[in-house]
């Protein structure tokens, strides 16, 4: 997989901290494939929205990668129950249905951003950087830790 | 059963299957089935309901499978390994998704369910108004079948038509 210049917290120079939450393990593994080749770390993994919104409390992550048709709690009501009771979570939407519909539906209920699947690397590189915006860095060359 | 609907799913699969394993897919085979669906491989289906009702299978042969999951995963995987389900899985949750936005931009209104691994060697029946077409996607690790059976749900739409959707 391409490598990326990694992206990192402007805080403390530590790698960006990700949730994943996909009922799909192969989704999952894909996603993770990517974050590391953007230099960012797994914090945690979630089949489903109502382990989601107990992870997001665990290890409260930089940014959460969300998919939509889960089982038990989908991921837009997930999304809006996690940013509810934390007003600052970064949450991306990362779906197959792409429709309008639920576009909308997700960022009017805090979600930041929308990725369709399938996912293109270089797609989620740019959403990522844009949703961070000042908290994050892109290092560039030896030494550029932050 | 209407080209309109079919279409998108050709689209989406040619698509998600030309992006995700790097190379070109053709379209081969089209055919209506009206036997009851007999699995070849590892198959998963993706119901649907709302406006239009029905499912989509994917359906691989093993060795496809294991061929198309080796490739996602970027290492061989064993004909055992339980993420060559959950690859067809996620493979056939993308193509109907993509398929669902370009009928949402129709008008059409849908709930997409998480995809089922399907079992049995053979499936229902179609019945007179879910006939289902079978396709081949001829693509460099194999053959690819998708199978969509759909309908119209009328009641649906003439609620519809009734609000003025």
């Amino acid at each position: 997989m391409e490598q990326f210049a990694p992206i990192k917290r402007s805080k403390d120079g530590q790698p960006v901290r990700y949730l994943i939450v996909d009922d799909s393990v192969f989704a999952r593994k894909n996603l993770a494939r990517m974050i590391e080749s953007f230099g960012g770390q797994v914090a945690a993994e979630a089949g489903d929205g109502l382990t989601a919104i107990s992870e997001f409390e665990r290890t409260h992550p930089d940014i959460v990668l969300m998919d939509i048709t889960m089982p038990q709690m989908e991921g837009i009501e997930a999304a809006e129950k996690i940013v509810q009771a934390h007003p600052e979570a970064r949450i991306v939407m990362v779906s197959s249905v792409g429709y309008q519909e639920n576009i909308v539906a997700a960022l009017q209920r805090g979600a930041r951003h929308f990725v369709q699947k399938p996912v293109k690397p270089e797609v989620l590189y740019e959403v990522i950087k844009y949703v961070l915006g000042e908290d994050g860095a892109v290092a560039t060359g030896a030494g550029a830790g932050v | 059963m209407k080209m309109e609907l079919i279409q998108p799913f050709i689209n989406a699969a040619d698509a998600v299957l030309s992006q995700g394993l790097s190379g070109t897919t053709k379209v081969g085979n089209l055919s209506m089935e009206e036997d009851a669906y007999r699995r070849k491989g590892v198959a998963g289906m993706v119901a649907l309901t709302g406006d239009i009702e029905g499912r989509i299978i994917l359906d691989l042969e093993p060795q496809t499978a294991v061929r198309v999951a080796s490739h996602y995963a970027g290492a061989d995987l064993p004909e055992s390994d339980g993420l060559i389900k959950e690859t067809i899985f996620e493979l056939a949750n993308q193509v109907v998704g993509n398929a669902v936005c370009a009928l949402n931009d129709q008008g059409f209104h849908f709930r997409v369910h998480p995809p089922m691994l399907l079992t049995a060697a053979e499936g229902d029946k179609t019945s007179e108004d879910v006939e289902a077409l079978m396709m081949c996607f001829e693509t460099s690790l194999g053959n690819v079948f998708m199978n969509v059976a759909l309908r119209h749900n009328k009641r649906r739409m003439s609620d519809h038509a009734t609000v003025g959707l």
